[in-house]
């Protein structure tokens, strides 16, 4: 593999740790948002619980991955910037205010109406977000970011949005019990239903518009991750269905990895479709060679503390009366 | 407004902004440290109940400084594609070691934060450790790629306009970092102590609470460690980054001394308002041989004024200038009260009950503002003094900016959106502030 080659495939790495962890912290947003029924504050408190000690830390994926790009590709980056001005500068919107709401909410004014106010802001860029980085993703893949409402990159974002919400949900049931795990177990089996329609959607669209992508995804080796997909789909949705959460949110995030490889595969050799390969995008060797050389550096610090932080906090369902279970150094 | 105007506004609004809160992020871990330290130490229950309300004010004012940050990784290309396109290889060393630095602070300031309850104290408080390491180490790094935009180093230009023979380690460790990056995190803990010192001195002063004498006067001590240290520090570093400007960066020292004409046994100019056209500067007060001494050590040294240089390559004098007044004015001043506080402190050593005198808490109180008016004005010193290059001497500000016309859109909505949070933010230390204090610990 080349040293691009390798630095491409670091950035696909962390996309997909963005999507399995920051992406379910948008989830939490939008469940937070769409809280129900009698237990509806019960919900939040779990979604804040749940979110609270490390949303920060997975956020610093996506500023990894941006860091990374404008660093190994700098004209993929300069293209990016230019071509998706205004939805970048949305997103930024979003993340800005998501980050603001939620800390605001959890440690200021407690009165109802700033709470109230703070929630609504909090759920509603926690949706617009994931949605607009799904354009996003739609719009680099097919070359077309001149149109907002262009069907194949409003369905990726919608796509993006759905499985963001159904990892949360998946995870939140894991982390919950009794009539709360009840809750988040069925917006799980409802989300993934409206994931699965609406990527049928997408293909249909993509048969019809996507030109080039269409043609890798229905040619190996991208096909057969599309199918290892689709098999993986029905068996999480099983494994809810059966309560067997633990086993849910491996497949569930299997689930989103596959995918996200597939459309990897796919996008290859494309960085930016049709303006930059991998080759063509990268920057000179010896700054990719510097980039390739601290990576292990970094990454020999940066895993174990992150084991850490979820060893610490991310105990699972049996994780009560956390007061008397202290971590000692 | 044209483009280029609106996108360096943009640049400037998010820079100017986000400072706000890493400075925060990179002081108060410190801060807390030491509170905690106490705590743990003597028991001080005031220390804790200090370190709890930090606790609250950090989470808040680190999740902004977060997501501003990432704002700006990707503004650096939306506003300057071009300028990315050229410096990313160079300056992304940088960047993706403090990406590694960040994400370690951000880890363990979710355990700090999260985990009062849930590690044992000494856990907690390495926890704290890592944060403020590794906050100043990302400050330090992100540094690094200003620096290089100074003094840029690690490449020739090719004929195509594009960087030839990079090398990414030498434009990392240019020769502008060291000091730089030493003054800009000094800069952090003295705006960050001061304006910690100052809250605590004006509610001593108020004494509307005297039951919270003892826990105001506990946090002014700790705040005013940082604030004294940085006092003394950062005009020493200032002294040695004003003699690398004069020879590195003539343009900007010129601006900065308002200094028009080359000429030997030039004078320090105070204040003054300088006027570009005429090349005068009026009302200021001016020490003969002054600034000749300051940047190159002898009276009679000659030091180079903006004639040097063609008139479309000077920055804009006024706003430099005057910025380089406010910043040097500031540190004096505060230089001044970090010393009558140090030698108060010691005479009060053997009674440390003995209560600060009315007339030193005054002068806390109103450099409340001081420390974050000289990171600011500091900040618009070296990057206005810098201009019209945004890498000096290789590519001008308006060949870095972005083709699309509708920046002043962009400019509108992120207006909006940090005036918005900043009003909020007043709101919310208001709301800190009068929280009952919380001595306990699970």
């Amino acid at each position: 593999m080349t040293l691009e080659g390798l630095l491409a495939a670091v950035m696909l790495a962390a996309l997909v740790a963005y999507a399995l962890l920051g992406g379910a912290d948008f989830g939490g947003g939008i469940w937070d948002l769409l809280s129900r029924g009698p237990r509806a504050a019960d919900q939040r408190r779990a979604v804040a619980r749940a979110i609270g000690p490390v949303w920060e830390a997975n956020h610093v994926w996506l500023i990894f991955l941006i860091v990374l790009l404008f660093t190994c590709f700098p004209f993929a980056y300069a293209w990016v910037s230019v071509d998706l001005f205004w939805p970048l500068h949305l997103v930024l919107v979003g993340i800005v205010l998501r980050g603001a709401a939620f800390v605001f909410r959890a440690y200021g004014s407690p009165a109802s109406m700033a709470q109230r106010a703070w929630g609504r802001i909090f759920g509603a860029s926690s949706a617009i977000t994931p949605f607009l980085l799904g354009w996003s993703l739609g719009a680099v893949s097919v070359g077309r970011a001149e149109t907002a409402f262009d069907p194949f990159n409003v369905l990726t974002g919608v796509l993006a949005l759905l499985l963001c919400a159904y990892l949360a949900a998946v995870y939140l049931a894991w982390e919950t019990d009794g009539p709360l795990q009840d809750d988040f177990r069925r917006r799980a089996l409802l989300t993934w239903f409206a994931a699965g329609v609406a990527s049928l959607l997408l293909l249909g669209v993509a048969g019809m518009t996507a030109g080039r992508l269409w043609d890798e995804l229905t040619t190996p080796p991208a096909s057969l991750l599309v199918l290892a997909g689709v098999l993986l789909a029905p068996a999480s949705a099983f494994a809810l269905w059966r309560r067997r959460f633990h086993l849910a949110r491996v497949l569930g995030g299997a689930q989103v990895t596959v995918l996200l490889l597939g459309w990897a595969v796919a996008q290859w050799p494309y960085l930016v479709y049709p303006a930059y390969t991998i080759t063509e995008a990268a920057a000179p060797r010896a700054t990719l060679l510097a980039a390739a050389v601290t990576l292990p550096f970094g990454l020999g610090v940066l895993i174990p503390s992150l084991w850490f932080l979820f060893a610490v906090f991310k105990r699972g369902p049996d994780d009560r009366g956390e007061a008397e279970r202290q971590v000692s150094l | 407004m044209s483009p280029l105007t609106a996108a360096r506004v943009q640049m400037e609004l998010s820079l100017g902004f986000h400072m706000l809160f890493a400075a925060v992020g990179m002081a108060m871990p410190v801060m807390l440290l030491i509170a905690e330290w106490r705590w743990m130490r003597y028991g001080d229950g005031d220390a804790l109940a200090l370190a709890r309300t930090w606790s609250k004010l950090t989470a808040v004012v680190f999740a902004i400084g977060a997501v501003s940050g990432t704002a700006l990784s990707f503004e650096l290309g939306l506003l300057w594609p071009r300028f990315m396109g050229f410096a990313g290889p160079l300056i992304g060393l940088a960047f993706a070691l403090e990406g590694y630095a960040f994400f370690i602070e951000a880890i363990f300031l979710g355990l700090y934060l999260y985990g009062w309850e849930r590690l044992s104290p000494r856990a907690h408080w390495l926890c704290g450790w890592a944060v403020a390491v590794s906050g100043a180490l990302s400050g330090v790094l992100v540094v690094s790629a200003n620096a290089w935009m100074q003094d840029p180093v690690g490449f020739r230009v090719g004929s195509d306009g594009l960087p030839l023979d990079v090398d990414p380690w030498a434009a990392l460790f240019n020769p502008a970092w060291p000091l730089m990056a030493a003054h800009s995190t000094f800069s952090t803990y003295q705006a960050v102590g001061f304006a910690a010192a100052g809250t605590y001195a004006w509610a001593l002063l108020r004494g509307s609470r005297p039951e919270r004498d003892r826990y105001h006067r506990e946090g002014l001590r700790i705040a005013m460690l940082l604030a004294v240290t940085a006092a003394i520090v950062q005009p020493l570093l200032g002294d040695l980054l004003a003699k690398r400007a004069h020879l590195r960066q003539p343009a900007k020292l010129a601006a900065m001394e308002a200094q028009f004409t080359t000429e030997r046994r030039a004078p320090l100019r105070i204040g003054g308002i300088p006027d570009p056209e005429t090349g005068r500067t009026r009302y200021a007060l001016e020490i003969p041989g002054g600034l000749s001494f300051l940047a190159a050590g002898d009276l009679d040294a000659e030091v180079a004024g903006l004639d040097e240089f063609p008139r479309e390559e000077w920055p804009n004098v006024v706003v430099t200038h005057v910025a380089f007044q406010i910043m040097v004015g500031a540190g004096v001043v505060m230089l001044g009260v970090a010393a009558w506080y140090a030698l108060d402190a010691w005479r009060r050593r053997a009674d440390r009950s003995r209560p600060i005198g009315r007339s030193l808490l005054v002068a806390l109180a109103l450099c409340t503002p001081l420390g974050y008016l000289a990171l600011e004005a500091g900040w618009v010193v070296t990057e206005v003094g810098r201009q019209p290059w945004v890498i000096y001497g290789v590519m001008r500000t308006a060949d870095g900016v972005t083709p699309i016309t509708s920046v002043a859109g962009s400019l509108a909505v992120f207006s909006a959106l940090y005036a918005g949070l900043l009003l909020i933010l007043v709101f919310f230390l208001r709301h800190l502030a009068r929280q009952p204090l919380d001595h306990a610990r699970a």
